[in-house]
């Protein structure tokens, strides 16, 4: 039972990982979300799943949190938005995608590398989620980095949430108020950008951030 | 118990700053000027009482409370020892003078409002670092102390200096604070204990010490005014409200002396043999520096605050003696020096109160501080005039007030030296010594200058001659700081040994004790050696002076003659053909301000046949602020000038900048062996 348990831990965080390396593929808006509802999913299976390892009731709740909200509701709203926007068939990379994954492939390795020497002594099964949930940040961090429309980095900064939901439930013993606040946190971000993009398009017309560094006098 | 009773005091003071707020938008400024002073006296006294009665307990016990502030495994520790119940009389003694003083000066002030809430805690923030007992209340409190003194500072904002003033002293303060906070994170090891009593058990290994030394010097210094750190203190100082000024000059760079002794003294364990050297010249320099810098100050204030610079520099000077000593287990002699220093702490504490007193009581009634533009005040504020001479005679230690004693304590000191066995202080010593009564006798002139022409001559302006005497309270504060000027001057012994268990505890020895020798002669070493008793030379000066007056008056005449002023030969008595303060200054100028101050005069006569006035231009450079501040400023100034850019990036440009951060920090942690 422990080895297997181990094993398919190890698979969910992975796949989180295969999956944050799908949304730095994708450069149309509509695909990047489907992705990230895909992250949501994974990341509330991942969660499930530690909290039948660790019997550890509460992060069930966690886990439905990241299911509901993150896989359902976030998605549905932001696709929304981009269809009202009228952005949804943009295509938005700023960075080439083989560069990219050429770069997203080194910050795996470095987080890796960082983790496993850093948490020597500790529990395997951690040990390897945090990995894993260093390189999510990484990749989400990446995301919000290669996207030129606020809407991608929208979606970066909320993977890169994941990511840190993905340590906090690794970890044992991570009290159900601190998962809560990281949730909570994402939607408020989520509705104070979505807000913003409104008054940004009534104001600029556009959520491109070009245009904006335009409206900043800058030439680029 | 004692410490219990304090911190209550400290709790009613920083209680009045709301009452203050709520009082002055409800009863208007003039009753809360009078309730907020009123409380603060009665506060103080208190206060001062309680240290009193812990410095003068026989049994000497050390009074401790913990209270559960603070850094929650640390606690807020609070101490009286025979140290800070003496500190705490300094302290409290000139709050209560400061107060009174208010009461009266207070009134006359443009926006009390803006003084009231902080003044209260302005004063409990200088008990509070006195009291403390662990790392974290000290830097905490000298922080509260530095906050509340710069808002005092710029409570007249719309004075443009004040504001330049309020900015520098505020990056001093910070750095100060920076060193201190260094220094305390040094002292409590990597163990972290920030309670004084574990570092006083665990002292530090020699080379964190003398880092630790070094660090003290800069962060109390900068506070206490030691030449070259003084920058900001003869324009933060003027810039308060008088009562505020005195505070500041007579108080709170005491309190930065306290905070040096009880480093260097009392947590650092054994001196190295090379920290009162540097002790020594810094202070040696600061006197003389400061003293000079005073003579050629135009504003009132401004001459009292270099002065306290050079006071500063003697306390210092002191020090490094008693460290000296200390160093060389002479610990009879190291008491002698602390004693002397001490005492000066106290002695200055009360003289520079009072000519601050005297010099807002005279900013109060003509409206400047420009020594030029005043004169012969003498006539209309008789008693202002009287009891600013008496601060003027004490601080240019004339015998019989308390200037003088500290001083020559001080000396006595100094002539112990060839009993020091290094070569290095041997030489060392008598050329500080020398330094010192430089500085003494350029004292002197200074402060013949700020009373000459404050208050001899003739009015030079319409304001010096429209002046009217300060009100009662600010007189009677004057004349109680003067009178205790008097006491200390003339039963010196009585202070003496009051300090002894403060110098006991800090260099392991004591002076002779006091009270017991007759007609109240103070002895520092042996009754061969030397000794000096004020009250004779006090009594001699009365009978001398009665007798002679009894003499004129009576087998003379005891007619009062008044003739027209000397015009100095002018056939035009206009009031500017006087002597004025920088013609007073020119001969010093010409000696030393060539050198130190790179003293330039310039002369322009008219071409013959011209009507044009002849001018004579005196140009100042402050050499200090020329070489070392003002390239840190443009250093300052070009840094934030290239990084400007940075400030107008886009928002992915900030992204990449942090994404990139991290990955380099997560770089070095990786390829970290």
């Amino acid at each position: 039972m422990r080895g297997l348990s181990f094993d398919i831990a190890h698979m969910l965080a992975g796949s989180l990982v295969l999956v944050s390396f799908l949304q730095l593929y994708q450069d149309r808006l509509s695909a990047l979300i489907n992705v990230f509802a895909m992250h949501a999913l994974v990341l509330a299976l991942s969660v499930a799943w530690q909290a039948f390892v660790q019997e550890a009731p509460h992060l069930y709740i966690t886990a439905v949190i990241a299911l509901v909200f993150k896989a359902i509701v976030i998605p549905v709203a932001l696709r929304r938005i981009i269809v009202r926007l009228g952005i949804h068939r943009e295509i938005e990379a700023v960075v080439g995608v083989g560069l990219a994954m050429l770069v997203g492939i080194g910050l795996v390795a470095l987080s890796m590398v960082v983790m496993l020497r850093v948490t020597a002594e500790a529990d395997p099964l951690a040990r390897e989620d945090l990995a894993f949930a260093l390189s999510v940040v990484l990749l989400g961090l990446l995301v919000m980095v290669t996207r030129r429309n606020a809407v991608g980095q929208v979606i970066g900064f909320m993977s890169l949430e994941n990511g840190l939901v993905l340590a906090a439930t690794g970890a044992k013993g991570m009290p159900l108020v601190v998962e809560i606040s990281v949730a909570f946190s994402v939607l408020i971000a989520f509705i104070v950008i979505g807000i913003f993009l409104f008054r940004i398009r009534e104001r600029f017309d556009t959520v491109d951030m070009q245009a904006m560094d335009r409206f900043r006098g800058e030439q680029r | 118990m004692m410490v219990v009773y304090a911190l209550f005091g400290v709790a009613a003071l920083v209680a009045l700053a709301p009452i203050a707020v709520a009082f002055g938008v409800s009863q208007g400024k003039d009753t809360t000027t009078t309730l907020i002073y009123g409380a603060c006296l009665i506060v103080t006294l208190g206060l001062c009482t309680i240290a009193l009665l812990s410095l003068f307990d026989v049994s000497h016990t050390i009074s401790q409370a913990t209270l559960p502030l603070g850094l929650p495994w640390l606690g807020a520790h609070f101490r009286i020892d025979a140290l800070a119940s003496f500190f705490l009389v300094v302290v409290n003694l000139g709050g209560a003078a400061a107060s009174l003083f208010a009461l009266g000066y207070g009134r006359h002030e443009e926006s009390p409002l803006r003084v009231l809430p902080f003044y209260p805690v302005y004063l409990a923030a200088m008990n509070l670092v006195v009291m403390a007992d662990d790392a974290f209340s000290f830097l905490v409190s000298w922080e509260f102390m530095s906050l509340t003194s710069w808002a005092l500072v710029i409570s007249n904002h719309r004075v443009r200096e004040n504001l330049r003033a309020g900015f520098i002293y505020l990056l001093m303060a910070g750095f100060g604070t920076l060193s201190l906070l260094l220094a305390f994170g040094l002292l409590a090891g990597a163990a972290g204990n920030y309670a004084f009593d574990a570092i006083r058990a665990a002292p530090p290994v020699a080379g964190v010490a003398a880092l630790v030394f070094i660090l003290a010097i800069v962060g109390t210094g900068s506070k206490a005014g030691l030449i070259p750190l003084h920058a900001w203190l003869p324009l933060a100082h003027p810039a308060a409200p008088s009562h505020v000024s005195a505070l500041m000059s007579g108080v709170m760079t005491k309190v930065a002396v306290y905070g040096f002794v009880r480093i260097v003294f009392d947590l650092l364990g054994t001196p190295a043999w090379w920290w009162s050297l540097v002790v020594l010249a810094i202070g040696g320099a600061t006197a003389v520096m400061g003293v000079l810098y005073a003579l050629m100050q135009r504003d009132l204030k401004r001459v009292l605050a270099y002065s306290t610079i050079e006071n500063i520099g003697i306390i210092f000077a002191a020090l490094g003696l008693a460290l000296a000593f200390k160093t060389e287990g002479l610990n009879w002699a190291a008491a002698l020096a602390l004693t002397a220093g001490l005492f000066h702490v106290f002695n200055h504490s009360l003289f520079k109160s009072l000519l601050f007193f005297g010099a807002g009581s005279v900013l109060n009634a003509t409206g400047t501080r420009d020594i030029e533009q005043l004169g012969g005040l003498i006539h209309r504020m008789p008693q202002t005039a009287f009891v600013f001479l008496a601060g003027c005679v004490a601080i240019s230690a004339l015998p019989p007030l308390n200037g003088f004693v500290s001083e020559w304590l001080t000396f006595q000191a100094i002539l112990q030296s060839p009993q020091l066995p290094s070569w290095g202080l041997k030489l060392m010593v008598p050329a500080v010594g020398a330094l010192l009564a430089l500085s003494a006798a350029l004292a002197a002139a200074c402060f013949v200058r700020a009373f000459g022409f404050t208050f001899l001559g003739r009015a030079r302006t319409p304001a010096a001659s429209g002046a009217q005497e300060t009100d009662s309270n600010s007189l009677a504060a004057m004349y109680i700081v003067a009178a205790l000027c008097l006491i200390a001057g003339i039963l010196p012994g009585v202070f003496i040994d009051a300090l002894a268990p403060v110098v006991q505890s800090l260099v392991g020895g004591r002076m002779p004790v006091q009270t017991s020798v007759e007609w109240l002669s103070i002895v520092p070493i042996a009754e061969s050696r030397s000794s000096y008793n004020g009250l004779l030379v006090f009594v001699f000066m009365i009978s001398s002076g009665a007798i002679a007056a009894f003499a004129i008056h009576r087998l003379a005449s005891d007619k009062v003659r008044r003739g027209p002023a000397w015009g100095c030969g002018y056939p035009d008595a206009s009031t500017a053909t006087q002597y004025t303060a920088d013609s007073f200054a020119q001969p010093i100028r010409r000696v030393f301000g060539t050198v130190v101050f790179r003293a330039r005069e310039i002369g322009e006569m008219p071409p013959p046949g011209s009507t044009e006035p002849a001018r004579l231009t005196v140009e100042l450079h402050d050499l200090i602020w020329d070489s070392l501040y003002a390239p840190i400023a443009a250093g300052v100034a070009f840094a934030a000038e290239r990084l400007n850019y940075l400030q107008f990036l886009t928002i992915r440009s900030y992204l990449s900048l942090v994404f990139t951060a991290l990955v380099l920090l997560l770089l070095v942690l990786a390829i970290w062996p």
